[in-house]
């Protein structure tokens, strides 16, 4: 695969592989499936698009395949405007969701499929290196209905790679795994995206999948993105309360404006002082203007009222009532119900359990200001929450 | 927490060993094809057998047929009738490939694109079946009648020259001519080629259309590197369904046919009907058969669809 690997960034860097899609939408009759939407995919990346069934990211991977017709906008890959070629046409190949191999052809001939229409004659070393890559070498003959769904899905995987596209799309491609199998293909793709340096995007549903491959990820809801960006970055400053419950889990309290001080805003919520930096606050930090605090589940600590006293200065506290928990293994989830916030989440770490942590006991939350964000309270406090569960 | 620290239920140990309940349903399978079986043995294994002794008897109908083992029959038809054998092959391969030819596209466009009017095309397709066969064999003699129309719209375009030539038409005439038989055989059969090649077009996934266009085949590769391989079952299906009745019909040649054209339907029912030569048409009747296997075996062979029989 090595020579490959050279021929591919050779290519990439004088044509510029850029996907680039200017304004792109789709629309089916009164339904818009995809708003107008600009995204450029970096050339080598492996980028993923990630949102709840029905948000329009199939679609927008179908438009970059050639499978759907754009009702509006282009799509560029590199220089090439390819918005007008069939399927058969571009430089692109998919994996699909049920992986779509051809069941009267055996696995050799499925991965030679494409070479052949290219009219390329030996096929043979090509295949070969390419069934070794996704680890089939022995299975060569058999036929598509003889392997497990892993082992389709590699097929599906090496079919489309051999012919080197400018980008592998991917729908859904783990979809039909159970879980440790998907969770062994996730790192399986990611080391192959790595070989072969080819621009993945992926298309999912499954958070925790799009942000342990993806370098970059784009978030969609009811047909637009709601927020791009690294996915360590997304987590941590969610823009739009669709994203900060989707992605993860968040405790979004209501709260007001109070003072600027420096660099943070200082927020009241039910009578508490909370405090984050004003970088992490998306909405405009008006005196006396509503805002949504957010926090990471994991981010918080939590301490019986008891030794309240015992908690450093300078950090948000909350109290409230653990109104549930449940062990899980590696954390306790507690539910605690709080005057801002009724069902406010934490994730503790088995370390050392405090007993006294139980349904009913009285407790402080707190947590470092550095690791509060803040949103504009002009939106649905709970967007992305069924969604994330449903995930 | 409250569920962790509960300790799961026992495992209550079952009832004392119970004595496995008598097998009611074990002969249940056998009882339900009793039906089907003693309706093959009387209507089809019986008469085999009554046929081939009949096959191989001497005697006449005044003094009664017995057993002789006269195998001598069986040389006697073949080469008295070959021609027919001949003929009936040739005509039902003609009409069986028209049968592909008209069929396949339909059955294409039903599966495919039809869409809303897909149900409304399969009633059309199976709308023949309402009538008797042969009120609609009979229909097909005013269709190409002398004179008519269709033959005289045929010979303003110069196309009964060229069958003529071909030698399936004869002079001004369709009716009573190969190409008048292998019509009518063709119009007949044509939906038991149409159904299962329909069955088996519609089956195939969508997606893999788009995964062939997707891996750089243009429509016309898609169809012949995934879509007809796909439907290869249907094909073999309806070229059996076509051509294996279509060999032993009677009807088409002699309505719609001449002297010239009978094929071995007609003379084993002369035989049986007319001439009361019933070893003769005894054995055409299993030469027949045996031909007929024969060749479909060899055809599911060469197909590669054994996996369908």
């Amino acid at each position: 695969m090595t020579t490959n690997t050279t021929k591919n960034q050779k290519a990439a860097t004088d044509g510029g592989g850029d996907v680039r899609l200017a304004g792109i939408t789709k629309t089916y009759g009164s339904f818009t499936a995809v708003h107008p939407l600009d995204l450029t995919v970096p050339q080598g990346s492996f980028f993923a698009l990630l949102g709840a069934s029905g948000c329009g990211k199939t679609t927008t991977l179908r438009m970059i395949a050639g499978l759907e017709e754009p009702s509006g906008g282009t799509v560029h890959l590199g220089d090439q405007d390819v918005t007008a070629l069939p399927p058969y046409k571009r430089p692109v190949n998919t994996v699909f969701q049920s992986y779509a191999l051809f069941p009267h052809l055996d696995i050799y001939e499925n991965v030679a499929f494409g070479l052949r229409r290219r009219g390329i004659k030996s096929v043979k070393k090509q295949v070969g290196e390419m069934l070794d890559l996704v680890q089939l070498g022995e299975q060569a003959r058999k036929k598509p209905h003889q392997l497990s769904g892993g082992q389709q899905q590699r097929v599906a995987v090496a079919r489309a790679l051999i012919n080197h596209p400018k980008v592998l799309l991917l729908d859904e491609p783990l979809g039909a795994l159970d879980l440790k199998l998907r969770r062994q293909m996730q790192l399986e793709l990611k080391r192959i995206q790595t070989e072969v340096g080819i621009t993945f995007v992926h298309v999912t549903h499954d958070q925790e999948e799009a942000m342990t491959m993806a370098d970059q990820v784009a978030v969609m809801n009811a047909g637009r993105v709601e927020q791009l960006g690294a996915p360590a970055d997304l987590y941590e400053n969610p823009r739009t309360t669709f994203v900060a419950n989707f992605l993860g889990t968040s405790n979004l309290i209501e709260a007001e404006v109070d003072t600027r001080s420096g660099d943070d805003v200082v927020v009241k919520a039910a009578g508490d002082k909370l405090v984050l930096p004003g970088a992490r606050c998306s909405a405009p930090a008006k005196a006396g203007g509503k805002v949504l605090v957010g926090v990471r589940p994991e981010k918080i600590s939590l301490t019986h009222a008891d030794d309240a006293g015992a908690i450093p200065e300078g950090r948000n506290r909350i109290t409230g009532r653990i109104a549930n928990t449940s062990f899980i293994g590696v954390s306790t989830q507690y539910v605690v119900d709080c005057a801002a916030c009724p069902e406010f989440e934490v994730y503790a770490q088995n370390i050392d359990r405090d007993p006294r942590l139980a349904p009913g006991a009285e407790v402080v939350l707190h947590w470092s200001p550095a690791h509060t964000f803040g949103l504009d309270a002009a939106q649905d406090i709970d967007a992305g929450v069924a969604e994330g569960e449903a995930a | 927490m409250s569920t962790f620290t509960e300790a799961p239920p026992p495992l209550t140990p079952t009832a004392p060993e119970q004595k496995p309940p008598r097998k009611r349903g074990r002969w249940t399978p056998y009882w339900l094809l009793l039906p089907g079986i003693l309706w093959l043995v009387v209507f089809f294994a019986a008469p085999m057998v009554y046929q081939a002794s009949t096959s191989v008897q001497t005697g006449s109908l005044e003094e009664g047929y017995k057993v002789t083992w006269h195998f001598v029959t069986y040389w006697d038809a073949v080469s008295e009738y070959w021609p027919q054998f001949l003929r009936s092959v040739a005509y039902a391969a003609s009409a069986t490939v028209l049968c592909l030819l008209l069929g396949y596209p339909l059955a294409y466009l039903i599966a495919f694109r039809a869409g809303r009017w897909r149900n409304l095309i399969m009633i059309l397709v199976i709308a023949p079946f309402f009538t008797s066969f042969l009120i609609r064999t009979l229909a097909w003699k005013t269709i190409l009648a002398d004179g008519g129309p269709v033959v005289g719209a045929l010979n303003t375009l110069h196309v009964l020259d060229v069958t003529g030539w071909l030698g399936w038409t004869s002079g001004d005439r369709v009716l009573a001519t190969p190409l008048a038989v292998v019509c009518g055989l063709t119009y007949n059969f044509l939906p038991f080629m149409i159904l299962p090649l329909y069955t088996s077009l519609e089956r195939i996934d969508g997606r893999l259309h788009e995964a062939a266009g997707d891996l750089y085949a243009k429509p016309s590769t898609v169809f012949r590197k995934v879509t007809f391989p796909l439907s290869m079952p249907g094909v073999v299906s309806g070229t059996l369904l076509t051509f294996i009745p279509a060999t032993g019909d009677y009807v088409n040649a002699s309505l719609l046919g001449s002297a010239d054209t009978g094929m071995i339907g007609n003379v084993i029912q002369s035989q049986f009907l007319r001439v009361l030569d019933y070893p003769t048409a005894a054995a055409l009747s299993f030469v027949l058969m045996a031909a007929i296997l024969a060749m479909v075996t060899f055809y599911i062979r060469k197909s590669g669809t054994e996996d369908l029989v």
